[in-house]
């Protein structure tokens, strides 16, 4: 199944390329990694969704938490939080087909955002499954390019990551 | 200011190679009294550091040059992280503004070595160096000790800043101190407590956390039979009743059967790496499993562990002497003990050839077990790990985790200008000892009396046993005699082969040391005496049986108790 790491680390240069290439070294399997700066300057927020099983996530985050620019790690998986994820698609589509696309996109209180003669960009923001179900219904007018930014989280109610969160990983 | 930084971390020496982008340091160094010892090559610096660092347990310091300087010291770096040894590697690099330009003798070895470091810095600005330095040590040598790279742009090592040298360190994502583990120690003592057939699996990390006299205690106040990974050696007495020796692909049959057959084993600073549990399957399959480590991403990684204790093996184990007292195993013992005697480690010295096996029995024998041990790796490696008993951790300098051939020299190198007065022998093949021979140099030009044991086969033996094993005895390019007008095929030698490629006495002489070349079984004893003895660096070449194995032996991939014993 896939879980959702919540990673915060230093904003240094090579941070993000050493835990993707800690991961792909070690033969861990990331679905989608998304990272911003935080309210904190110097700290970057690293959304990540991995694909495995509880001992192999209890394995990334040991050793996520071994590198020494990674403050701390919290695990969304089963935590009540908001998921989205915004992906942009542009879809072929003549004057002829238009409203079709138009329909669709109201239906998933999704946006068109650019037009040409010949095609349309479509923004949608939502969970996975939305966002997925949306580009499905969209592949029969010819999907020419999809740019998505991978899941982000947040988990719901007062209490944000840094005070919820599991600190330093300990034990197994 | 790095020089200075050394100089606050309390730093005796520095091995090293200069090159253009790290010629400041190497102007600021001569004029210090920090010992700068310049090697033949980066690797041999690095190395040199890791075996001080082993031989002392203080952090090793190695400096190079950026570009090949820098890539040069890979290999010893991944040696050192595999094993866990604090070693801080400085890299020039060029002026910052020159970064990515793929400027002469330019490395992104940051991102080279990113997987390969405990941590790494690139210095943009000279004020930040005495901070870097600080954390760069303070990283290195607590919790799971590893190596730090910092590189060292020309421009920012010529600039001049505040030195100002931080007391403390603060790095908010790494915190080697660890919260309370009583009530895990309490579990822990609880399952030795009933344990019918309980076996201590001990590892590396009791030499680095200083654990030895704690677990020699623990173990003999509980009466608990202990077995040593390779780099466990010397963490316990190997003359000790308890100790059932190695475990694992050349481990002793008493050994790998206490870990097959146990009830539960106390793993302490081990990490059940494959060469010592064979197939995972046969592993300890009856067992509950205590594991002892400082780093959570061991416990757990290859073998499900009923109780995890975090933090540090001294002080953990100082806790468990506390509850310690003696266990009814009587019965359990005793089937060790008769394994134990009943296989004891076996060759003959039948022939008029000298056996590998008969050299380092007698290197033993001749130090009177006091020797400071290093190898480089395959047959020689196992055979000082087999023949050799290590009564006292920091005793037995190897390459375990990564298998670095060209280790074992320069290590002994690092161990010597720690020890000067100890008497050191690398145990080496004719192989690796070539990897890294023209340290040979370094070890005249600053006197160091290193011995160099070469058992000299004429093969890459490791590789030409398994080929024998495995292969259908095919020794494909693993012979170092092999000419054009050799046969494609070959089997094993024979009256045409020549005798020794190179002549490793006059190559020893050709650097300015001793060279003892020994073909008589009879002659062994007095070569290794002249060696000890000789004040001056020793190569003494043994012409040894060529196609004599290491046994015990476990195939690759099959079950710990598949022994096959030759």
């Amino acid at each position: 199944m896939d879980y959702t790491l919540s990673v915060l680390v230093e904003n240094h240069p090579g941070v993000l390329a050493q835990i993707s290439g800690l991961l792909s070294g070690r033969g861990f399997n990331i679905r989608s990694i998304a990272a911003g700066e935080t309210e904190d300057p110097t700290i970057t927020r690293i959304i990540m969704v991995v694909a495995g099983d509880d001992r192999i996530i209890d394995q990334v985050k040991k050793q996520l938490n071994r590198l020494v620019d990674v403050i701390r790690i919290t695990d969304l998986t089963g935590i009540p939080s908001v998921n989205r994820e915004l992906a942009l698609v542009k879809v072929s589509s003549t004057i002829s087909r238009r409203a079709e696309v138009f329909q669709i996109v109201d239906v998933f209180r999704a946006k068109v955002v650019d037009i040409a003669h010949k095609s349309l960009t479509v923004e949608v923001t939502g969970e996975l499954e939305k966002v997925e179900a949306l580009i499905e219904m969209l592949k029969p007018f010819g999907i020419r390019e999809i740019v998505r930014t991978g899941k982000i989280s947040i988990a719901r109610g007062e209490n944000s990551v840094e005070k919820t969160g599991e600190s330093r990983v300990q034990g197994s | 200011m790095v020089v200075e930084a050394l100089k606050r971390e309390g730093v005796e020496v520095v091995f090293g190679y200069p090159g253009g982008t790290i010629m400041p340091f190497f102007d600021f160094m001569h004029r210090e009294d920090i010992r700068m010892i310049l090697t033949r090559h980066e690797q041999g610096a690095v190395h040199a550091a890791d075996g001080y660092a082993r031989a002392t347990g203080r952090v090793g310091v190695c400096v190079a040059t950026s570009g090949p300087g820098a890539t040069n010291l890979v290999t010893g770096i991944a040696t050192a992280n595999m094993d866990s040894v604090p070693i801080v590697a400085i890299t020039g690099q060029v002026p910052v503004d020159m970064i990515g330009n793929d400027s002469f003798q330019e490395a992104d070895i940051i991102g080279i070595t990113r997987p390969i470091t405990k941590h790494r810095y690139l210095v943009r600005d000279v004020a930040d160096i005495p901070g870097i330095m600080k954390e760069a040590f303070y990283i290195a040598r607590t919790g799971r000790p590893g190596p730090v790279l910092i590189d060292l742009p020309k421009d920012v090592s010529v600039a001049v800043g505040d030195f100002t040298y931080p007391e403390k360190v603060n790095i908010r994502g790494y915190s080697p101190v660890v919260n309370d583990n009583s009530q895990a120690i309490r579990r822990a003592m609880d399952l030795v407590g009933n344990a019918k057939r309980p076996v201590i699996y001990a590892g590396g990390g009791v030499i680095t956390s200083e654990a030895s006299a704690e677990l020699t205690a623990f173990a003999r106040k509980m009466g608990i039979p202990v077995t040593l990974t390779l780099m466990g050696l010397g963490a316990f007495p190997g003359t000790d009743p308890l100790f059932l020796g190695m475990l694992g692909m050349h481990g002793m049959v008493a050994a790998n059967h206490a870990v097959c057959e146990c009830d539960l084993i106390i793993a302490i600073g081990a990490r059940f790496d494959d060469r010592a549990t064979g197939r995972l399957s046969e592993f300890a399959p009856k067992a509950k499993v205590i594991h002892i480590d400082i780093d959570p991403a061991s416990i757990g990684k290859n073998v499900l562990v009923d109780v995890p204790v975090i933090g540090d093996a001294q002080e953990i184990l100082q806790e468990m002497l506390k509850l310690a007292k003696p266990l009814p195993i009587d019965s359990w013992r005793e089937e060790l003990m008769a394994l134990k005697r009943d296989n004891p480690l076996t060759y003959k010295q039948d022939c008029p050839v000298i056996k590998p096996q008969y050299v380092v029995e007698k290197i033993y024998e001749l130090t009177g077990g006091e020797a400071i041990i290093t190898t480089e790796v395959g047959q020689n490696q196992m055979w000082a790990a087999h023949y050799f008993r290590y009564d006292r951790p920091r005793t037995f300098l190897s390459s375990g985790g990564l298998g670095t051939m060209g280790y074992g020299f320069p290590a002994a190198i690092g161990a010597q200008v720690a020890f000067p007065d100890r008497v050191i022998f690398d145990i080496a093949g004719d192989g690796s000892i070539q990897m890294k021979i023209q340290e040979l140099a370094t070890a005249v030009l600053n006197e160091l009396p290193v011995n160099i044991a070469i058992l000299n086969n004429g093969y890459l033996g490791m590789v030409r046993q398994w080929q024998e094993l495995f292969f259908d005895k095919a020794y494909a390019f693993s012979c170092l005699g092999q000419r054009t007008s050799c046969p494609r095929q070959c089997n094993g030698p024979d009256e045409g082969c020549p005798p020794y490629v190179p002549d490793f006495v006059k190559l020893a002489e050709a650097y300015g040391a001793m060279g003892i070349r020994v073909a008589r079984p009879e002659d062994v004893e007095g070569a290794i005496r002249e060696a000890i003895h000789s004040p001056k660096t020793v190569i003494l070449e043994f012409l040894v049986a060529r196609e004599e194995n290491v046994y015990p032996m476990v195939p690759a991939g099959a079950g710990i108790n598949e022994i096959m014993i030759g």
